[in-house]
């Protein structure tokens, strides 16, 4: 059961709950599987449940990693 | 959409599949992706067309929905028309055919109270704003949708409800990942070659990469976590192209942005305080996986809708053409299945591969079927 | 309202106006008696007021047309009844009103029938038909007969509207779904989906805020413009429920021909795109209320697509793929990713996917 996206904290609520929003799609989630969370925060929601935290710094690390293997094939058609 | 779109970019798509094409040596590849979701991906975006001839991709059974036997639907269905329980689920199952030519829908069709709701949360809000019914919660997933419904069954304790219970089908993925690797056609006959595995996303978001290391030692086969996203399962393609060149047999993470090794503990904690292992369940397609799948545990029995309503397991044979099970498990292929695409179709699902989006026969039907029709330019 | 239009006096039949702030439909509205005179009278045909409802009969009385007649007809059931950017009733004008246009008809004439459930406040019929009337007039057309039936509380959701309309063709046009042939161009007259998920919005249930907006609009206007630029169109239709994809299906199957689509064409507010990311939805299959999909010969394609961008509903019209043969008739795409996918017809109601 994998559908979840990524999603950006913007308000915090009360009873561990917060709003995100999805390219200005915005959705009430609850914050009981995580601790530690704050606005800004990218986490990924499931079923209405923030599951985890996405790390902005691996996120850019893994996509320099796609644009590598560009430079590594000139001849890409 | 952030960190969504980045990952899809058709650009760095054609990168990854001349890598890939080069890397590739002159023999076979056979990959099995685990993950619903991963199937979905493949053919929404049509990675197969981009991967070299001799790497194939093999679905395996990682759709809730799809594995979930047809006895348990039954349950659920009779909750809701026999026993007149508000019977709340996820959209994914309503169509599921079951017993007597019903479905969740079509009992629905027949009175019966089913909701479809997005979230668990909204199971246990019903609950509360409905004290004179009876609430039960059909719960199936596997490891990302599991703490869910347990912060579910917790808060229904704290605010000691007496009308909210579960249907607990919560299912295991080690457990299938082994039930497949230990099948005869992989261990003994080597008909279905499996030179590695994609690791499913979320579900490795919850239990972290540590539970795959057993199999790559044990079975001897690579393990690369992918995200979501297309590129992601393609880098993945990669990475496992790679292992199997340099005859290694590790974990690896592709989906570093959100998976670690320990994977999210408070989530973990919060399913072992809840729930704790059935010594054995019946997987739709793979007959009965010992400890593979989680029930309620006695702390919180009074949730537990098997033992709130006189209900009985009946296991329910597939129709006998159906290939499902062959197919959850990479012996075949959905056009070897006698009634794919006649019979049976997403509208007239026989079997649990078709009825889900995500099953590897509905996803062949609606993205990939004759895919060799030439395009005549105008 | 009602002492307005009748300048002031209510008529002594019926002792007191029309309670519109706090009355509701009961009963006796759909007894055929005074209490549904009054209902019609106050309500309905002051807002639609036109020469042919004055003729104050069963049937409207209308001059011969000059031409073949089209006639269509839509019954209009959305939930919400009021939803951003409209309600069950321009919806239900603007309905059948397209599906008369893309004959190629000029909208003449509409009916309108009405099942209203008992205890439906009068404030809010009175919305709906109030928005009605400004869609009909904007749109240049009359609502000329209609009538009205009352169903027990439980039996109905607030209002069914079903509307018919009737239009006339110039002989020099032909469309029909049939007449797709390889080479022509698939357009659209702009973006994807607005109307499904501005209404899956509403729904409670899936508790997500945005601001998406029905796209719901008359398009009469926009295919008079397409067709006046000589391009030579061959079908025309506006993709309602099962969407883009289901349209093209259709079509496919009737011209007896395949599709290939270009997903990277393929206009989409970005919000929509979010939407039904969130819930497991593909936009081809999301419903339209204000957008035409047009098959035309491959020659004109960027005639047409000039002619409609330059109209204020056309202004995000795209090129979005090509017709090719294909005994199989089956609508493909290429993705922005790279790959190919078929687009087959929709199975069931897309139900919002958690996986």
């Amino acid at each position: 059961m994998c559908l979840a996206i990524p999603a950006r904290v913007v308000e915090m609520l009360t009873g561990d709950k917060a709003v995100v929003d999805i390219g200005s799609v915005q959705k009430e989630v609850s914050l009981a599987l995580l601790d530690d969370v704050g606005i800004g925060d990218y986490v990924i929601v499931h079923v209405g449940f923030a599951l985890n935290k996405l790390d902005p710094e691996e996120a850019e690390r893994t996509l320099a990693l796609f644009a590598d293997i560009g430079n590594l094939n000139p001849a890409a058609a | 959409m952030k960190y969504v779109d980045e990952f899809r970019d058709g650009t760095l798509a054609k990168n990854l599949t001349v890598s890939i094409a080069r890397e590739v040596r002159d023999r076979d590849y056979s990959f099995m992706e685990f993950c619903g979701g991963h199937t979905h991906a493949i053919s929404r975006y049509g990675v197969t067309d981009l991967l070299p001839n001799n790497v194939r991709m093999i679905h395996g059974p990682g759709c809730p929905v799809c594995v979930l036997p047809i006895g348990r639907v039954d349950m659920a269905i009779a909750l809701a028309l026999e026993h007149g329980v508000t019977l709340c689920t996820y959209a994914d199952t309503v169509r599921v055919p079951a017993s007597n030519n019903l479905s969740l829908l079509k009992a629905k069709a027949r009175g019966a109270d089913i909701r479809m709701v997005y979230s668990a949360a909204d199971a246990l809000a019903f609950a509360q704003q409905h004290p004179e019914k009876q609430v039960v919660f059909f719960a199936i997933g596997f490891e990302t949708t599991t703490p869910p419904t347990a912060v579910l069954i917790k808060q229904g304790k704290a605010l000691g409800l007496q009308n909210f219970s579960v249907l607990c089908c919560h299912v295991l993925t080690p457990s299938a990942i082994a039930n497949i690797l230990e099948s005869p056609e992989v261990r003994q006959y080597g008909t279905v070659p499996l030179d590695g595995f994609i690791g499913p996303a979320h579900v490795s978001t919850v239990i972290g990469s540590r539970p795959y290391e057993f199999f790559a030692e044990e079975y001897r086969k690579p393990v690369v976590i992918a995200g979501f996203e297309p590129l992601d399962v393609m880098q993945a393609i990669l990475m496992l192209v790679r292992q199997v060149n340099e005859d290694r047999a590790e974990v690896e993470n592709e989906f570093t942005r959100a998976v670690t090794r320990d994977g999210n503990l408070k989530a973990q904690n919060l399913v072992a305080e809840v729930f704790e292992l059935r010594r054995e369940f019946e997987w739709r397609g793979l007959g009965l996986v010992p400890y593979s799948a989680l029930k309620i545990r006695r702390e919180y029995a009074e949730f537990d809708a098997e033992l709130r309503f006189p209900l009985g397991y009946r296991a329910v044979p597939d129709n006998k053409a159906c290939e499902c099970g062959a197919i959850l498990r990479g012996v075949k292929r959905p056009w070897d299945c006698k009634v794919f695409g006649t019979v049976c179709t997403p509208e007239n699902p026989m079997g649990s591969c078709m009825v889900s989006s995500e099953g590897a026969c509905a996803a062949h039907y609606t993205y990939g079927r004759f895919k060799n029709i030439e395009v005549v330019s105008a | 309202m009602s002492d307005v239009m009748n300048g002031g006096k209510v008529r002594k039949d019926y002792v007191r106006a029309l309670d519109i702030k706090h009355g509701r439909v009961d009963m006796s509205h759909g007894s055929g008696g005074r209490a549904m005179a009054q209902l019609i009278e106050e309500l309905f045909a002051a807002a639609f007021d036109n020469d042919y409802l004055r003729q104050g009969n069963d049937g409207a009385l209308l001059p011969p047309p000059d031409g073949r007649l089209v006639m269509a007809t839509d019954c209009h059931v959305v939930s919400p009844l009021f939803f951003p950017g409209g309600d069950i009733g321009c919806l239900s004008v603007h309905g059948t009103i397209n599906d008369v246009a893309v004959m190629g008809a000029t909208p003449l004439w509409l009916s309108a029938g009405f099942i209203l459930e008992e205890g439906f406040p009068l404030a809010d019929l009175q919305r709906i038909v109030m928005s009605m009337a400004q869609a009909a007039k904007e749109a240049g057309v009359h609502i000329v007969t209609g009538d009205t039936k009352v169903v027990e509380q439980g039996k109905g959701d607030g209002v069914f509207i079903t509307t018919t309309g009737v239009g006339v063709v110039p002989d020099n046009v032909h469309l029909s779904g049939d007449r797709a042939r390889v080479g022509d161009r698939i357009l659209v007259s702009g973006t994807l989906g607005d109307h499904g998920m501005a209404i899956m919005a509403q729904r409670e249930s899936l508790g997500f805020s945005s601001a998406i907006v029905s796209d719901t609009a008359a398009l009469h206007g926009l295919i008079a413009t397409l067709l006046d630029s000589g391009a030579d169109v061959h079908v025309l239709r506006d993709p309602t429920r099962g969407g883009l994809a289901t349209t093209l299906n259709e079509i496919a199957a009737q011209s007896g021909v395949g599709m290939m689509l270009n997903e990277r064409a393929l206009p989409i507010n970005p919000e929509v795109a979010s939407a039904c990311e969130f819930l497991g939805l593909d936009p081809l299959y999301v419903a339209n209320e204000g957008k035409l999909v047009v098959i035309v010969a491959g020659a004109d394609a960027e005639r047409a697509l000039a002619a409609m961008r330059a109209h204020p509903l056309g202004t995000a019209a795209a090129i979005v793929g090509t017709v090719h043969e294909d005994d199989h008739h089956f609508v493909q795409m290429t993705t922005g990713f790279g790959g190919r996918r078929i687009v087959d017809w929709l199975s069931g109601e897309q139900l919002p996917r958690i996986c």
